[in-house]
C-alpha cells in the first residue's frame, strides 16, 4: 500500500477533490516503504521496517486556510479528512500572505535508476559485510543503513496534476580501534542500492581508523586544508555548503537578516561573493542526483543556477515574496551540484607542500547569522600533510570559519561525488581557521 | 511535532479507557510468551501535541497533531525484539508481539552475549499524572494566538523590526505493560513558549537577534500565567528577569527588544580569559553537553559511536579518579522535579523514577542508566532512563534531568559578582558545539555584559567561549545559594539512528567559573 502508482494516486486524489465545497482544495499524498539495520560493537542493535501513506488535504475559503490529514483511505475516513480540513480553514484567519493555488504546470522527469529492492536479508547482509571485516581485524564497527522507496502525488481544484517516485538509500559506519586510540569513518548515498559496497566503504572507514592512532598535536592556527566531501555537506546536520546554499532566502535577505543583506536596503543578488572558480546550480535532471520534479507547492523544478564564476546568479523567492517583489518564484530543489575538475582527494594530497587533511566534520552550528560564521570540529580522521604525502594522524580542531570567507580562498577543486543527495567536490582551501584542540578520538 | 493533523477540539477526547488497554496489553503479552518470548512490554500510546507560531502580527500556522498506536519489545532467544503498529486491536497487537519475537530470534544470530536485564518488581496497576493545574488543550487556541500576537506587539513597541513567536504543547498519553507484572497508566504534559526578536539597522546592514529567556516546562498552560513570586531578579544594571514556575512572556519580549537594539551598539568583547558568570539559563545547555550527555552508558558502551558519539568519561576513566570538578559541583540527576521536563512515575520500561548522584563534590561516581545496563556497572537496578518519543520507536536510554546542586552558603547573584574583578556575565542559550567525546567545547549566549571591579559595565558583543570539560568544571568557584535555582530545558534533544528527540531539565544557580578562554566572533565580510 505504502507505493501508489500514478494512476492509483491521482485516482484517489480526484475521488477526495469531489468531496469538497471550499474555494480552492488541494490533496496531496505521500508514502514510503522502507527498511533499516543498526549496529553498533560489531552487533546488530535494532532492525526495522516501516511503511506509511499519508494524505493531506487543503480547504481554502478565501484567505483562510485548512490542513487536515489521515492516513486511512476508505471513503468514511476521506470525507471526515475533507469535513475536518474545511472546519479547520472556516475557523482560521485570514492570510495576508495569501496566494491563490497553482494551475496547471509541466513537469521534468528525473531518472528513476534503482534495480535492485533493500530486502531485510540484503540489510542484514550489507550489515554483516561490515562487522565481519571489523571483527576479523579487532576493529570495532557502528553503522547504520536506511532505504526505501517513496512518492508524492498532488492535485488541486485549479487543474494541478504532479507525481514523482524516488529511491534512496544511505549507509554509514565509524570504525575505532579496539583500544579507543584511533576511529574512521565513511558514508555513501545512492539511489541505486545495488551501487552500495558496505564492505569497500568499511574498509576506507578502518584505514582511516588505524591510520590515525598516535595522533600528533599542532598549534591551532590558519592552515590549508583538504575538505573531503563529508566534511562539506551532511544528510543529518548542518553542513558548510548545506547552510550557505540554503540561506540563499530572498526574503530574510530584504527583510535586512542575512549574509546577503545589502547595505542600505535589499539583497546582494548579482554581487560577486565567491571566488570565480565556484559554481553551484541545481538540476533534477542529473542522472547521478536525480531531483524533485516539484516542490511542496507544486512548481516545478529546473535546472537553476545559484553562483556562477562566483556570481550569486539567483535567491529562492517563495510565491508570496515573488508576487510582492514582481518576479518569478523559485522552485525549492532537494540537493546542489557544486562543480570541479578531475582530480581526486588523493591528487589533491599529491599537490599540497602542508595542509592538513580532513575527514569529517561534526557539531556544526551557526555563531554570527550576520557573515555566516559557523564552528564545529574534526572527526574520524584528520591527517597532517607534508610534501604531498600524508605524513601523521593529528588531534582533532574546533574551527571558527565562515563558507564565504572559505568560498574566496579557494586553492583548488577536486572531481565532484555524491553526497546527501548533493554533488560535491573535495575543496583545498588556505587560511581556514582552527581556534582549539580537542581530545576527543 | 509529527502524528496526523487534527481538530484541536480532538486532543481534548478520551483516549481507550484503562480496562481496555489493560485487555489489549495482556493479548500481546501472552501472545509473545506464546511465541517464545522470556519478557514482553508493550505501550500502547497516544501521542498529542499542538504547535502555534506567529510572526509579527499574523498567525502563521497551528498545527494540531494526533499519534496512536501500540509498541511490543520482547526478549527471546536472549536478543530484543520489537515491532510497532497502529492497528490497536487484539489481533494487531497480536501479530505486532509475534513479529518482535520473529524479529529478536533473527537478531539473536548476530548477539555476541544475551541481554542481562536487571530485575524489576511488577506495581501492579499503577498510574502518575504530571501535576498541572490548565491543561493547555483546553485553552482555546485563539486565546493563545493572541498571547503570542501581543509579546509581538510588546517587541515591535519596543523597538524590535520583526518578531517571531511560538507555543510548543506537548501530551503524552502512556499506557506500559510487561510480564513482570506492570500495568501502569500515565499522563505528561509539557508545554514551550518562546521568540525570537530582530533588531536591524538598515544603513550598515547589521542586524542583532535576542532569543525568550523562557524554559520549556513539564508544566501546564499555568506557566504562561506570571505570578511574582517565581520572579528572580538578574545582576543589578541588566534589567534581566530570571523565571521560575511562570512565565511572563510579554516582559521578557518588550525587554528583548531593548536588547537586541542595544547588541547593535554594543562593544566587541576583546579575546582573553575571563571571570564567567552564568546565568541558569545560559548553564543549563552547558550542564546538558558538558555532563548530561557524555555520562550515558549507552555513549560510555559504544552503541552511539557511529552518530551523536562516545565518552571521555570511560570505565577507565572513572577509575583514575581524575575530578571531573571542583569541590563546588555536585551534579544530581533525577526523573521527580516538579516542573521538570523529565519528571514522570515511570520510565518507558516500567522503572519506578527516583534521584541519584553523578558527579559528588567533583568526583564523578555514577552514570545514567537503564535495566539492560545496570549489570554492566555491578548494579542491580535501572536508573529509570528508558525512553521512546513515540509508540513506534524502541524505547532506549535517555538522559534524565541532570543538575547542579545550589551552593549551601548565601549568595546572591550581585554578591557573587561583586567579588569579580574582570569578567563577563551570559544569558540565555546561544550558539553551542561539543566534540562526539565531550572534552571541547563552545558556547555562545543571548546577552552578555562585562563585569568589571565586582560592578556589570555595560553590554557586550561577538562572545563566546571555549573550554575543556574538566578544565571547566574544575574552575568553578562558586554557585549561588538556592533562592537564585532555576531549571533550564531542552525540549528537542536529538539521539539515535533513526534519530529520536526527548525533553529533559537542568536545574542549576548562576555560578562562576574562573580564566575562560574566551573568543571574538567578529568578522568582516568583503
Amino acid at each position: 500500500m505504502a507505493i501508489l502508482s500514478k494512476d492509483e494516486a491521482q485516482a484517489l486524489l480526484k475521488k477526495v477533490l469531489t468531496y469538497t465545497t471550499a474555494d480552492e482544495c488541494e490533496a496531496s499524498l505521500r508514502g514510503r516503504t522502507s527498511g533499516n539495520i543498526r549496529y553498533a560493537r560489531n552487533s546488530v542493535s535494532t532492525a526495522g521496517a516501516q511503511d506509511s501513506v499519508s494524505l493531506a488535504v487543503e480547504a481554502r475559503f478565501g484567505k483562510r486556510s485548512g490542513i487536515a490529514t489521515c492516513n486511512e483511505f476508505d471513503e468514511a475516513t476521506l470525507r471526515r479528512c475533507v469535513q475536518r480540513a474545511e472546519e479547520i480553514a472556516r475557523l482560521a484567519p485570514e492570510s495576508p500572505e495569501y496566494v491563490p493555488l497553482l494551475g496547471p504546470q509541466t513537469y521534468l522527469s528525473p531518472p528513476s535508476a534503482a534495480t535492485t529492492t533493500l530486502t531485510p536479508a540484503l540489510r542484514a547482509q550489507a550489515a554483516a559485510d561490515s562487522m565481519n571485516l571489523c571483527a576479523a581485524k579487532n576493529l570495532t564497527s557502528a553503522g547504520f543503513l536506511d532505504g526505501g522507496t517513496s512518492f508524492r502525488a498532488m492535485r488541486n481544484s485549479k487543474g494541478l496534476e504532479a507525481y514523482q517516485q524516488s529511491t534512496n538509500t544511505e549507509f554509514s559506519v565509524t570504525v575505532r580501534t579496539a583500544d579507543g586510540r584511533g576511529s574512521g569513518y565513511a558514508i555513501a548515498d545512492v539511489t541505486d542500492p545495488a551501487k552500495l559496497n558496505t564492505k569497500a566503504l568499511t574498509q576506507r572507514a578502518a584505514d582511516k581508523a588505524t591510520g590515525s592512532v598516535n595522533a600528533k598535536a599542532i598549534e591551532p592556527g590558519k592552515y590549508t586544508v583538504i575538505l573531503e566531501p563529508a566534511a562539506l555537506v551532511a544528510s543529518d546536520d548542518l553542513s558548510l555548503l548545506g547552510g550557505l546554499v540554503g540561506g540563499l532566502d530572498a526574503r530574510s535577505a530584504d527583510e535586512g537578516r542575512s549574509f546577503m543583506t545589502k547595505k542600505g536596503g535589499g539583497n546582494r543578488k548579482g554581487e560577486k561573493l565567491f571566488d570565480e572558480r565556484i559554481n553551484i546550480y541545481s538540476d533534477p535532471l542529473n542522472a547521478e542526483v536525480p531531483g524533485n520534479a516539484f516542490d511542496g507547492d507544486g512548481l516545478p523544478t529546473q535546472r537553476m543556477s545559484w553562483v556562477e564564476k562566483g556570481v550569486v546568479k539567483n535567491m529562492y523567492y517563495s510565491r508570496y515574496w515573488a508576487e510582492k517583489n514582481k518576479v518569478a518564484p523559485t522552485a525549492y530543489p532537494n540537493g546542489f551540484i557544486m562543480t570541479g575538475g578531475t582530480q581526486s582527494t588523493a591528487d589533491l594530497i599529491k599537490g599540497t607542500a602542508k595542509g592538513i587533511l580532513v575527514t569529517r566534520l561534526w557539531y556544526i552550528r551557526e555563531v554570527d547569522p550576520q557573515t555566516l560564521l559557523y564552528t564545529g570540529l574534526t572527526r574520524d580522521g584528520t591527517f597532517y600533510i607534508e610534501n604531498g604525502a600524508i605524513k601523521f594522524p593529528i588531534k582533532n580542531l574546533r574551527f571558527n570559519e565562515s563558507p564565504i570567507i572559505m568560498l574566496n580562498n579557494i586553492e583548488a577543486i577536486g572531481r565532484p561525488v555524491r553526497l546527501a543527495g548533493c554533488l560535491v567536490p573535495p575543496l583545498k582551501i588556505r587560511d581556514f581557521t582552527f581556534t582549539s584542540l580537542s581530545d576527543a578520538i | 511535532m509529527g502524528g496526523t493533523l487534527v481538530d484541536p477540539a480532538r486532543l481534548l477526547e478520551p483516549g481507550l479507557d484503562v480496562a481496555q488497554k489493560k485487555r489489549l496489553a495482556d493479548v500481546a503479552l501472552n501472545a509473545a510468551k506464546s511465541a517464545g518470548a522470556s519478557y514482553a512490554d508493550v505501550r500502547i500510546g497516544r501521542y498529542l501535541n499542538q504547535s502555534i507560531f506567529t510572526r509579527e502580527k499574523q498567525v502563521q500556522n497551528i498545527a494540531s497533531g494526533e499519534s496512536f498506536g501500540a509498541g511490543v519489545r520482547v526478549i527471546a532467544s536472549g536478543s530484543w525484539g520489537f515491532a510497532a503498529t497502529n492497528n490497536v486491536s487484539e489481533a494487531g497487537l497480536a501479530q505486532a508481539a509475534r513479529l518482535a519475537v520473529a524479529m529478536a530470534k533473527a537478531n539473536a544470530k548476530t548477539q555476541k552475549e544475551p541481554v542481562n536485564l536487571a530485575a524489576q518488581q511488577g506495581y501492579g496497576q499503577v498510574s502518575w499524572k504530571t501535576p498541572i493545574k490548565q491543561n493547555a488543550f483546553e485553552v482555546p487556541v485563539a486565546q493563545k494566538a493572541e498571547l503570542l500576537l501581543a509579546a509581538n506587539a510588546a517587541a515591535l513597541a519596543n523597538g524590535a523590526n520583526f518578531v517571531n513567536s511560538s507555543l510548543f504543547q506537548i501530551n503524552e498519553q502512556k499506557y506500559f505493560a510487561s510480564t513482570d507484572g506492570s500495568y501502569i497508566d500515565q499522563d505528561v504534559h509539557r508545554i514551550w513558549p518562546t521568540f525570537s526578536v530582530t533588531a536591524i539597522d538598515r544603513a550598515s546592514g547589521k542586524f542583532k537577534t535576542r532569543d525568550a529567556l523562557s524554559s520549556p516546562m513539564g508544566l501546564g498552560y499555568e506557566y504562561l500565567s506570571p505570578q511574582a513570586a517565581d520572579k528572580v531578579a538578574g545582576p543589578s544594571g541588566t534589567g534581566l528577569v530570571g523565571y521560575r514556575n511562570s512565565y511572563d512572556i510579554l516582559e521578557d519580549a518588550a525587554l528583548a527588544a531593548r536588547q537586541a537594539k542595544a547588541k547593535l551598539t554594543a562593544t566587541s568583547v576583546l579575546a582573553g580569559k575571563y571571570d564567567l558568570v552564568l546565568d541558569p539559563n545560559h548553564l543549563g545547555l552547558t550542564i546538558h553537553e558538558s555532563i548530561g550527555h557524555p555520562l550515558e552508558l549507552d555513549r560510555v558502551l559504544g552503541y552511539e559511536a557511529n552518530y551523536a558519539g562516545t565518552s571521555f568519561a570511560t570505565l577507565e576513566w572513572r577509575k583514575k579518579n581524575i575530578p571531573y570538578g571542583s569541590k563546588n559541583v555536585t551534579i544530581v540527576a533525577d526523573k521527580l522535579q516538579p516542573g521538570s521536563l523529565g519528571a514522570v512515575g515511570y520510565d518507558d520500561e516500567g522503572v519506578k523514577t527516583k534521584e541519584w548522584t553523578l558527579i559528588d563534590q567533583g568526583k564523578l561516581v555514577d552514570y545514567e542508566k537503564i535495566r539492560d545496563q545496570a549489570h554492566i556497572v555491578g548494579q542491580k537496578e535501572s536508573d529509570g532512563c528508558c525512553y521512546a518519543d513515540s509508540w513506534g520507536a524502541v524505547q532506549f536510554q535517555r538522559m534524565p534531568n541532570v543538575s547542579l546542586r545550589p551552593g549551601t552558603a548565601k549568595l546572591s547573584v550581585d554578591d557573587l559578582i561583586s567579588k569579580v574583578d574582570k569578567g563577563i556575565y551570559i544569558a540565555g542559550r546561544g550558539s553551542y558545539s561539543i566534540d562526539q567525546q565531550r572534552y571541547n567545547f563552545q558556547f555562545g549566549g543571548q546577552v552578555f555584559y562585562a563585569i568589571e571591579k565586582g560592578k556589570i559595565a555595560g553590554m557586550l558583543d561577538d562572545v563566546a567561549y571555549q573550554a575543556n570539560t574538566q578544565e571547566f568544571w574544575n574552575s568553578c568557584a562558586a554557585v549561588c545559594d538556592q533562592s537564585d535555582y532555576r531549571l533550564f530545558g531542552s525540549f528537542f534533544d536529538g539521539k539515535g539512528q533513526p534519530s529520536q528527540v526527548s525533553a529533559v531539565s537542568h536545574g542549576s544557580a548562576t555560578s562562576r567559573f574562573n580564566a575562560v578562554n574566551v573568543i571574538n566572533t567578529g568578522r568582516k565580510l568583503g
